[in-house]
């Protein structure tokens, strides 16, 4: 298990460096230099670089780089704010994006859970079915036309929840967000549990617990979930990836305030330092859940655990 | 024991002590003629009626995707800017009175039935125009735009089936079937490639291309191979032991022989599959790209920023919207019942991925 761990780590920091490179590389590659006022003479600009370290080999400056950015130094906006740093920008938009995203995913896996239960306990009925038309279109409609239909609808024309984001009343406008973006959580959670109960149920063991008399109840929620769960686990990781390219398109249309719509803004105006830095803290923020997940998995299903060490040690 | 013999103890049966088996638990062998694996797939993929009507759906949309753009009078990029805003309007349908022109507006007053087509107090001189889904705000065809949207997912589509059939094919095939030490390299790349997510790499070659559909392209060819190299190396691994490989090298058989000639034929179904599920990640992928303006530029359009477009003068002209986005929804749903029925089709054990 420490093995697996340790080589799950290694991966994780080497990929961070790896994405570290390429932004510090991007930077450096770029024409032009931060000191291009005509009035500096050549022994100005030298002074100026040995002051903030730029006269360095390549190498230290990278270091240099790696220990500003996971320190969260991040430099300061070009167009969309002058001159603010970009970590207080990034102050309140973050904590925002996370909450939407962290309701989303919990909103998501309760109710795909509980779809799937329903499902696979009336397994070929009319409900059956409607679960299943549910995940399919949630599976394949992204998640802005859920946004645009629920804005259109509940936002526009019965005026429920507010078009769009305001801070005074965040709850409730973060209603319609949260439900555009869990669709696809919803979707993808009903449909694996659906299709793991169904084999669960089959199993001897659920005859077993069955035959000795366990209540209903018990029977599917202890004996039965607890099993189906650990599948749906590894559906998790590529879920985050559909949650943070929602984000920007949600952010987007209900005007949130948040790093997504930061980053629609950024892209659309130029402004390459914060695209750089949320590049990093998307990277960052995925590696970390990716990671989680896999040490997560590893930890419940010891079956799992021995057939990916087997696999490392096979590589 | 003698006190056994003497009491005698009688059984009597019920009728209900014995119960019949059920009908369909008695094993009755049933003969079925033989049937050629080929001939199986193409069995049970057409008895599949999601699969079939997929396929279908996804046959018409390639069909509307060619002809569709010369169907009516209109090109994509023609602007006619007195016709700007326009209701859809069908000739037949009009009687009927859906899709004749007007639209509903709510105005500060309430709500107003507009219709620009025909005015009873004058000419409008657009008695005899018609626009099947409208026109966008500089006055272009819908119809014609919607569908030269389309061709353009479409071609995402083939660039995705491509990449995963080339490069993520080959990958992973070759990474599984040497092992070892290229394997490892091979694989510890693909992982760190995997851990930066896609949304990042798309932004920043964009920082360092220009926007368009070779940019999106290049985007999809650098990470949509992964999963499909993940799968094939998966399949080479369990079949490279088996007998039939050892057979053929012994009789001299080349790695590469060995790899396209004998294990590929085996695991073609498995990565078929495979690449159909990739194939609405990419449409997916492209419509993302697009709506938040990193899609081709103008006057080209997608899919995806037609609904960008629409989507600023959609609490207004809402019927600008629903053209792109329908078909948007058919491309992706029948893709996705098409990926499911071939993958019941061609593996009946494979579970869902």
């Amino acid at each position: 298990m420490k093995r697996y761990i340790v080589k799950r780590i290694c991966i994780s920091a080497a990929t961070l460096l790896v994405i570290l490179l390429i932004l510090f590389l991007m930077l450096e590659l770029m024409p032009g230099s931060p000191f291009n006022d005509e009035k500096l003479t050549q022994s100005q600009v030298a002074l100026l670089n040995a002051k903030y370290g730029l006269d360095k080999p390549v190498f230290i400056r990278f270091l240099n780089y790696v220990k500003n950015m996971l320190s969260g130094d991040f430099g300061v906006s070009y167009t969309i704010s002058k001159n603010t740093s970009i970590t207080t920008l990034l102050s309140t938009r973050l904590p925002i994006s996370i909450r939407i995203g962290g309701q989303a995913v919990l909103m998501g896996t309760v109710v795909g859970l509980i779809l799937g239960l329903i499902a696979a306990l009336n397994h070929n009925t009319i409900l059956d079915t409607l679960t299943t038309v549910i995940s399919v279109l949630g599976v394949s409609l992204p998640s802005y036309v859920f946004a645009l239909g629920l804005s259109y609808t509940l936002g526009y024309q019965f005026k429920w929840f507010p078009l769009l984001y305001q801070q005074q009343e965040a709850v409730k406008s973060s209603v319609l967000p949260t439900i555009s973006l869990a669709m696809f959580t919803v979707a993808t959670v009903a449909r694996f549990t659906r299709t793991e109960m169904l084999e669960v149920l089959g199993s001897d063991y659920m005859l077993l617990a069955e035959s000795k008399g366990l209540p209903g109840w018990r029977l599917i929620l202890i004996h039965g979930l607890r099993n189906a769960l650990i599948p749906i686990v590894t559906v998790l990781a590529p879920l985050v990836v559909s949650l943070m390219t929602g984000s920007l398109v949600v952010e987007k249309i209900f005007s949130i305030p948040g790093i997504g719509s930061l980053l629609v803004t950024a892209i659309q105006s130029n402004d390459y330092n914060v695209i750089v830095t949320l590049a990093f803290i998307y990277s960052a923020m995925y590696i970390g859940i990716m990671l989680a997940v896999d040490i997560l998995y590893g930890l419940i299903d010891p079956r799992i655990r021995l057939a990916k060490e087997d696999d490392y040690e096979q590589s | 024991m003698s006190s056994h013999n003497k009491e005698t103890v009688s059984f009597e049966f019920k009728p209900d002590d014995f119960l019949m088996a059920e009908n369909h638990s008695i094993g009755i062998d049933r003969v079925y003629p033989a049937q050629s694996y080929w001939k199986d797939v193409l069995s049970s993929f057409l008895k599949n009626k999601g699969a079939a009507a997929g396929f279908i759906a996804i046959v018409f949309v390639i069909f509307m995707a060619i002809a569709g753009p010369y169907m009516n009078g209109y090109t994509y990029n023609e602007q006619i800017i007195a016709n700007q805003n326009l209701a859809p309007r069908v000739p037949v349908l009009e009687k009927w009175g859906i899709m004749d022109g007007s639209e509903t507006m709510s105005t500060s007053t309430g709500k107003v039935t507009v219709n620009r087509y025909i005015d009873s107090k004058k000419t409008t001189g657009l008695e005899k125009t018609y626009y099947w889904f409208g026109t966008d705000v500089l006055g272009r065809d819908m119809f014609t735009r919607t569908f030269m949207g389309t061709r353009i997912s479409l071609y995402i589509a083939l660039v995705a089936v491509l990449v995963d059939m080339c490069f993520g094919m080959s990958y992973g095939l070759i990474s599984g079937y040497f092992g070892g030490a290229v394997d490892n390299a091979m694989q510890r790349f693909a992982e760190i490639l995997n851990g930066i997510p896609t949304l990042v790499i798309v932004t920043l070659l964009m920082l360092v291309l220009k926007p368009g559909l070779a940019t999106i392209t290049l985007a999809l060819a650098i990470t949509g191979w992964i999963g499909m190299n993940r799968v094939a190396r998966a399949q080479v691994l369990k079949l490279k032991e088996q007998e039939f490989i050892l057979a053929s090298r012994t009789l001299g058989a080349g790695d590469f022989y060995l790899i396209f000639k004998e294990i590929l034929p085996n695991i073609f179904g498995q990565l078929i599959i495979m690449s159909m599920f990739s194939i609405p990640n990419a449409i997916f992928t492209e419509a993302f790209l697009a709506f938040i303006g990193l899609g081709v530029p103008a006057p080209l359009a997608s899919l995806g920023s037609l609904i960008s477009d629409a989507f600023k003068s959609f609490t207004t002209h809402p019927f600008m919207i629903i053209s792109p986005v329908v078909v948007l929804a058919v491309i992706m749903l029948s893709f996705n019942m098409l990926a499911d029925g071939l993958r019941d089709a061609f593996d009946p054990k494979m579970k869902e991925m």
